[in-house]
C-alpha cells in the first residue's frame, strides 16, 4: 500500500490552473522524485501535500486515511514533513534552537529536544554553527538548517523541496549521501529537484509535472527518454529534432 | 535567561526587597508604580516579546484586572483576594476573546495593535458610561485595614507583595522561555509559516500567549486597585499604561524574561526625575519617553538587557 496517495487534485488561482487532475503515489520506504520545469506547479502541489494550500478538487490520503481538509501542523504531527524552497529559518534564534523548534514536536522535555537538535545539526554538517545566530548561516548552511528542522520532527515522509538548488556541485556531492542515509533509516522521501544528477543518482520513481499535468511517470531512465518530457522541458518538436540528430 | 544578565538582576531585586524596609513613604510610592508597571510590562512581553503580536491596547487587560478587583468587592461583598484572583481570570478571558477574534481574522502586525487599541478604547468608554463602573465619577473603595482584605497599614507589605508578584512573573518568564512552550512563541514569533510546518498549531499558541499575558497585566491592573484604592476609566483603560507597558519592554529589552524590570524602573526613574526638574511644564516627561523609544530602537534595540549582555561578553572577551 502507498503511503501517501495523491488522487486527481487541481487548484486554480483566479483564471490560472496551477496543479490540474494530478495524481501521485508515494510507496512507503520509497524515494520518489518530482520533476518539471519551472512554472509547472510543484511547488502548489507540494503545498498540497503538506496542507499550506487547499485543493479546488481531488484527495490526498496519508496511510490510508483521507487527509485533505487537514491543516498543515496536523499533518506534521501525523508524520509529513517539509522544507521550503525558499529557505525560512527562524532568524532569531541560533541554528541549534531553530532545530529544537522541530524535535518538540515529540519530545516535550528540553534536555531530549536539545540534544537531538544537536545530534541532527551535527550529524547535516551544522556541528561549527549550532551555537551562532541562523541568520549568520550561507545559502548552503540553511539548506541544511531547513533539512535538519524537518528531520527533527521524527517524520515518515519527508518533502524535500528544491534543497540542492543555488548549492555549487561540491556541496551537492555532500549532501547526497546525507539523504541516502535518512531514507536508509526508514524514512520515504518526496523530492521536488532541478539537479538532474542527483535525480538520476537518488530516485527510484520519477513523476514529470508540466503546466500543472502530470505528464510522465516510470523509473529516471525511461522518463528522461520520453519525448513528452523533452517536449515539456525544450519545446515543441524538440524531441523530434534530437532523434534526427541521434 | 542566559548567566550574564542573571547577576544584576538578583542584585536588583535584592535591592528591591530591602529598600521598603527602610525607606520613605514618597519612595515607596514610586517603588510601587514602577513595579505596578513592571507587571504590565511583564505581561506585554509574553505576548509580544515571547510570541510577537504588538499589542497597543493593553489598558484592556489592565483596567479588566483592576475593575473585577474593585466592583466585585465594593458592589458585590467579595473578599479583595478573591476578587483579585477573579480579576487575574477575567484577563486572561478578556485576552482570550480578543485573540480569537483577532488571531482567526489573521489579523498581524500594525493591524493587530490598532484591533487592541480599538478594544482598550471601546472599554474605556463603556466603563465612562455605565453605573457598574461608578461610570465618570470613578469608584472608590472603602479604607478598611486589614491584611485579609488586601489593604495594609504600612505602605512597605504592599511593595512587598507587588515584588513578590514581579518575581513569580520573573521565575514564569524564565520558566517558559526555557520550555517547549516557549519554543513554540519564538517559532510563531520569527516565522508562521515554518513553524507550522513543524506540527505547531500557530492560533492556539498565539491564543495561550495572549491569556497569560491579559492574565499578567490584570494582576497589576487589581494591584493598582488595592494600592490606589480609587479607579477611573481614564486610569484603569487609559492609555497610558498601554504606553507603559510596551516601552518599558522596548526600553528593557524585548522578549528577554528581565527587560520589563530594567525597562520599567528605568523609566519611571527617569519620568520622576524630569518631573523633579521641570515640575511646571505639565507631560514633559512623556515628551522625554517620546525621546527615549526613538533612542532606544535606533541605538540600542536589544534594550538594557540585550546591552548588558553584549557588554559583558565584551568584558570577558
Amino acid at each position: 500500500m502507498s503511503l501517501l496517495q495523491v488522487s486527481g487534485v487541481t487548484r486554480r488561482f483566479g483564471g490560472v490552473i496551477a496543479v490540474n487532475n494530478a495524481s501521485l503515489r508515494v510507496p512507503e520506504g520509497a524515494i520518489v522524485g518530482l520533476i518539471g520545469p519551472n512554472g509547472a506547479g510543484k511547488t502548489t502541489l507540494f503545498g498540497i501535500i503538506s496542507g499550506f494550500v487547499t485543493p479546488s478538487a481531488g484527495s490526498v490520503s496519508w496511510d490510508g486515511a483521507d487527509i485533505t481538509g487537514l491543516p498543515p501542523h496536523r499533518r506534521a504531527q501525523a508524520g509529513i514533513a517539509r522544507t521550503f524552497q525558499i529557505v525560512q529559518p527562524f532568524a532569531g534564534l541560533s541554528v541549534v534552537e531553530n532545530i529544537a523548534v522541530g524535535a518538540y514536536l515529540r519530545h516535550p522535555a528540553r534536555a531530549d529536544a536539545t540534544r537531538i537538535a544537536t545530534d541532527i545539526g551535527t550529524r547535516l554538517g551544522l556541528g561549527p554553527w549550532l551555537d551562532r545566530p541562523a541568520a549568520a548561516l550561507t545559502v548552503a548552511g540553511r539548506k541544511r538548517l531547513e533539512l535538519a528542522r524537518a528531520l527533527a520532527t521524527g517524520p515518515r515522509l519527508l518533502l524535500l523541496d528544491e534543497v540542492l538548488a543555488g548549492l555549487n556541485p561540491s556541496e551537492i556531492r555532500d549532501i547526497i549521501p546525507l539523504i541516502q542515509a535518512i531514507r536508509a533509516e526508514g524514512v520515504t522521501i518526496l523530492m521536488i529537484e532541478h539537479v538532474m544528477q542527483a535525480v538520476m543518482n537518488l530516485c527510484e520513481q520519477l513523476y514529470v509535472l508540466a503546466e500543472g499535468r502530470m505528464i510522465a511517470e516510470g523509473n529516471p531512465v525511461t522518463v528522461c527518454a520520453d519525448p513528452r518530457v523533452i517536449e515539456a522541458y525544450l519545446g515543441h518538436g524538440a524531441a523530434a529534432r534530437m532523434q534526427s540528430h541521434a | 535567561m542566559n548567566k550574564p544578565t542573571l547577576a544584576p538582576v538578583a542584585v536588583l531585586l535584592v535591592v528591591l526587597a530591602v529598600v521598603p524596609a527602610f525607606a520613605a513613604n514618597t519612595t515607596i510610592n514610586f517603588l510601587v508604580s514602577a513595579l505596578i508597571v513592571t507587571l504590565a510590562a511583564q505581561g506585554w512581553n509574553l505576548l509580544g516579546g515571547f510570541c510577537g503580536p504588538f499589542s497597543f491596547g493593553h489598558a484592556a487587560f489592565f483596567g479588566t484586572g483592576a475593575y473585577v478587583t474593585a466592583v466585585l468587592q465594593s458592589r458585590y461583598g467579595v473578599n479583595a483576594w478573591a476578587g483579585f484572583a477573579a480579576g487575574i481570570a477575567a484577563g486572561a478571558v478578556v485576552g482570550g476573546a480578543i485573540g480569537w477574534l483577532s488571531f482567526r481574522a489573521g489579523l498581524r502586525g500594525s493591524y493587530f495593535a490598532l484591533i487592541t487599541l480599538a478594544f482598550a478604547e471601546v472599554f474605556r468608554i463603556v466603563a465612562n458610561a455605565v453605573p457598574l463602573t461608578g461610570g465618570a465619577t470613578g469608584l472608590l473603595l472603602k479604607l478598611d485595614v486589614r491584611p485579609a482584605n488586601f489593604q495594609f497599614a504600612s505602605r512597605a507589605a504592599f511593595a512587598w507583595i507587588a515584588l513578590g508578584c514581579v518575581v513569580a512573573v520573573l521565575a514564569l518568564s524564565i520558566a517558559i522561555a526555557r520550555s517547549r512552550l516557549g519554543a513554540q512563541f519564538a517559532a510563531v514569533r520569527e516565522n508562521e509559516d515554518a513553524a507550522r510546518a513543524l506540527g505547531i498549531d500557530v492560533l492556539a499558541t498565539k491564543l495561550r500567549a495572549i491569556c497569560l499575558s491579559g492574565a499578567v497585566t490584570a494582576a497589576a491592573g487589581g494591584l493598582y486597585a488595592q494600592y490606589f484604592l480609587y479607579l477611573d476609566a481614564n486610569i484603569a483603560y487609559g492609555s497610558w499604561i498601554s504606553v507603559e507597558a510596551l516601552l518599558a519592554v522596548i526600553v528593557g529589552g524585548i522578549g528577554t524574561p528581565a527587560g520589563p524590570l530594567f525597562g520599567a524602573l528605568a523609566l519611571h526613574a527617569l519620568g520622576e526625575a524630569t518631573k523633579l526638574f521641570a515640575g511646571a511644564i505639565t507631560g514633559i516627561d512623556l515628551v522625554l519617553f517620546g525621546l527615549i523609544l526613538v533612542g532606544a530602537i535606533a541605538f540600542a534595540p536589544a534594550g538594557i538587557a540585550g546591552s548588558l549582555h553584549s557588554l559583558s561578553a565584551r568584558w570577558r572577551r
